[in-house]
């Protein structure tokens, strides 16, 4: 199996065998992280622009530290640095970097779509770090990654997502990756944050948090998207966390070797408990570090083959 | 100047008509419909088209001229140009300009200015409301005077009720017809139609219901009143349902839906191309195919374009943030015609649909082919392949995403008021 596209726009877009090739790739560069010298010269002589419109730490830095170890120069840019905020449009902005001949851009946008406009006008590879409601390609291949590090296989695992699935990007992400194994996906949360035909997806709808954790392999949460207007979806954080906040009585009806992920940043105390959140079944910190190794396959498939 | 048309085959759902004749054009009138008309006399300019159809010019109830006040993205000339090229004759524009037609002075200007600059016949549509902000009544009035034919807040609802109700009593003073933007406000939030599309997309949506409650609302208002309303660029099957069924306890209810309802669907979204975006959404195959039983079963009158030319700048841009429309007045009837071909209208069903129900919907006295009335005509091929080419279009916007398409059918000429005003480069 070849890598041939130029860009990471979606999971959307990509077949069995390209997601299988990345996570395996990842498997090379998970070692690298752990030597002393946690550095190889694969991209020595190429550049990677981080592009964030939207605030972030944990994407923004595991794709600065990939690529840095990979030995590629790298450039941050934030919406609130940018000319962004005299009024320059996405495109042009896009089309100025592209002229300092980047190998590749990382955008992060809140507008669904963002980064296919870019892939349209500039050469570089584009890579989607997330855009709005739509996609987080990579946040759902780390994931995968560690369902498969953690369990030792995806298929066959029972997943139930739970959380604000309407106006997360990772629950898509992470549900077009997962209709390619012989998985069962089951989504909760309240109705109005559950967005209208997610059946058609293949995906179980349960709106009953107790019954959607049960038996489940992996209980993935997510975080009310206050940046996206979901906290009008709901009477109030407290009724909230009440139904749909993450408690041991639910981990309790969980498989035994359940695992408990978050793509974070957590709000401790709404969507899940502390005692969760820290406890023995957690691989919410496995998420972040399996983060730098996928991008590093990601970047290397995308830039760094032919150096 | 004298113009006599010869052997055409001869389609005028207004009287019937569809047979091999010639067409004399005496001035701006048609002065004679006939078999073997003979030029008699010099200057009679004589056009050969015993290959095509020729048809009553075509009108479009709903078109955006955007002058004044945005005439960088139409102007009335362009607009106008644009019409003719599709086969347009009279065309209706909408009030959000820039100041608002909301008063006579900007409906004297529009009038005036396509007398001076315009191609085709334009008759304005006032502001049903002052700025288009649904707060108080516009001078209907006085617009009326000036030239409005119809009243309308396009692009938006009249979310006040009751002020819509005062609206539709004041404006019977005029005997005038209201045409309503049906969109609930508070349902319609997103960008595109809510649907497994949208989910996919994750683009925010609107449901079909935002359409479907104003139809309702603004359908029983109407009625209450005993007025007549025009439901514009309906989209949904939920609005074909709702209207089919109002209709038969209801005469005055009127509605057209546009070409790109009937053409494509909300995946055409899914490639975040801004040219699909428009107000109501591209909808979904069920609603594709309930626009098409509409038209059909005749709950849908009438075929609009909602002609909404932008600069380029306006859809280079995030989905988000890109503005709504399509530049519709090129392609409106190359796409229809494939309703045709399809099986869901004949082609005097289709013409009917673009000249005698708009006309007598806007109470004109065009939209027909007879001896005394208006020479505006058009002639046309409904064979004749072309692709479609934003950078030939006429208009100012080149915001199609038709652009490439290879569509079947095509106008060749179009006369108006005895004038030719546009002619195919092969013809």
């Amino acid at each position: 199996m070849n890598w041939d596209k130029k860009d990471l726009l979606g999971i959307k877009e990509l077949s069995k065998e390209e997601i299988l090739l990345i996570l395996n790739t990842t498997d090379s560069f998970k070692d690298i992280s752990k030597r002393e010298i946690k550095k190889v010269p694969t991209l020595r002589g190429k550049t990677v622009i981080t592009l964030f419109y939207e605030p972030s730490t944990r994407t923004r830095t595991s794709f600065e530290i990939a690529a840095k170890r990979l030995s590629a120069d790298t450039i941050n840019i934030s919406a609130s640095t940018s000319s962004y905020v005299k009024g320059e449009t996405l495109k042009d902005t896009a089309k100025n970097l592209e002229s300092m001949k980047p190998d590749a851009i990382i955008i992060r946008h809140s507008m669904p779509g963002a980064p296919h406009m870019l892939s349209k006008i500039v050469d570089s590879s584009i890579i989607n770090g997330g855009d709005g409601a739509h996609e987080h390609p990579t946040q759902a291949l780390l994931d995968l990654y560690t369902m498969r590090e953690k369990k030792g296989k995806i298929d066959g695992l029972k997943i139930a997502i739970i959380g604000d699935i309407a106006h997360s990007r990772v629950a898509r992400s992470n549900i077009f990756a997962l209709r390619h194994f012989k998985t069962e996906i089951i989504c909760s949360g309240p109705p109005t944050m559950i967005p209208p035909y997610l059946d058609s997806l293949g995906v179980r709808v349960e709106y009953d948090m107790n019954r959607a954790v049960t038996n489940a392999d992996v209980i993935m949460m997510l975080r009310i998207q206050k940046e996206r207007g979901g906290i009008s979806y709901i009477p109030s954080i407290k009724e909230y966390s009440t139904i749909y906040g993450l408690k041991k009585e639910h981990v309790k009806k969980a498989k035994k070797d359940v695992i408990i992920m978050h793509p974070g940043p957590m709000n401790r105390g709404v969507e899940i408990t502390d005692e969760v959140a820290d406890g023995p079944y957690s691989v919410i910190l496995d998420q972040v570090e399996n983060g730098v190794a996928v991008r590093m396959a990601i970047l290397y498939l995308l830039i760094g083959r032919e150096a | 100047m004298k113009i006599l048309i010869k052997n055409g085959r001869v389609i005028d759902p207004r009287h019937g008509t569809d047979e091999k004749l010639d067409i004399y054009i005496n001035g701006n009138i048609i002065e004679r419909i006939d078999k073997h008309i003979r030029e008699k006399g010099s200057n009679i300019r004589v056009i050969d088209a015993s290959r095509h159809i020729v048809s009553p010019g075509l009108i479009d109830v709903h078109t955006h001229l955007r002058e004044p006040g945005y005439e960088y993205k139409e102007t009335i000339k362009t607009g106008t140009m644009a019409a003719a090229k599709g086969g347009f004759t009279t065309i209706v524009c909408m009030a959000n300009t820039d100041p608002v037609n909301d008063n006579k002075s900007v409906t004297e200007f529009i009038v005036k200015q396509s007398k001076l600059e315009g191609v085709c016949r334009v008759f304005p549509c006032g502001a049903i409301t002052k700025g288009l902000k649904g707060e108080e009544l516009s001078e209907m009035g006085e617009m009326y005077e000036a030239g409005i034919v119809a009243i309308s807040d396009d692009g938006k609802s009249v979310k006040n009720a009751e002020l819509l109700r005062k609206a539709l009593e004041y404006a019977r003073l005029f005997a005038i017809p209201a045409i309503s933007h049906c969109e609930d406000e508070d349902l319609s939030k997103g960008y595109v139609h809510e649907g497994h599309a949208s989910l996919l997309s994750g683009l925010e949506a609107n449901p079909s219901i935002a359409e479907e409650i104003i139809v309702r609302r603004d359908i029983a208002i109407a009625e209450y009143v005993g007025s007549p309303i025009h439901l514009t660029h309906i989209s949904t099957r939920g609005s074909v349902e709702a209207i089919n069924k109002a209709k038969k306890q209801y005469r005055k209810i009127t509605c057209d839906t546009c070409p790109h309802y009937f053409t494509l669907t909300d995946e055409a979204t899914l490639t975040f191309d801004t040219n699909t975006k428009v107000n109501p959404p591209l909808r979904s195959k069920e609603d594709v195919a309930a626009i098409k039983e509409g038209l059909r079963n005749n709950t849908i009158d009438i075929i609009a374009t909602d002609h909404a030319p932008h600069d380029f700048t306006s859809k280079d841009v995030e989905f988000n943030i890109a503005t709504y429309g399509i530049s519709g007045l090129e392609t409106a009837f190359a796409l229809s015609l494939s309703l045709v071909r399809e099986g869901v209208l004949t082609l005097n069903e289709l013409l009917k649909r673009f000249t005698v129900n708009p006309a007598k919907f806007l109470n004109l006295p065009y939209g027909e082919l007879a001896p005394g009335k208006a020479a505006d005509l058009i002639i046309f091929n409904p064979d004749r392949e072309w692709v479609v080419d934003k950078d030939k279009f006429l208009s100012k916007g080149k915001n199609t995403p038709f652009h490439g398409w290879k569509l079947k059918g095509k106008n060749l000429l179009t006369i108006v008021d005895g004038n030719i005003v546009y002619r195919d480069n092969t013809f």
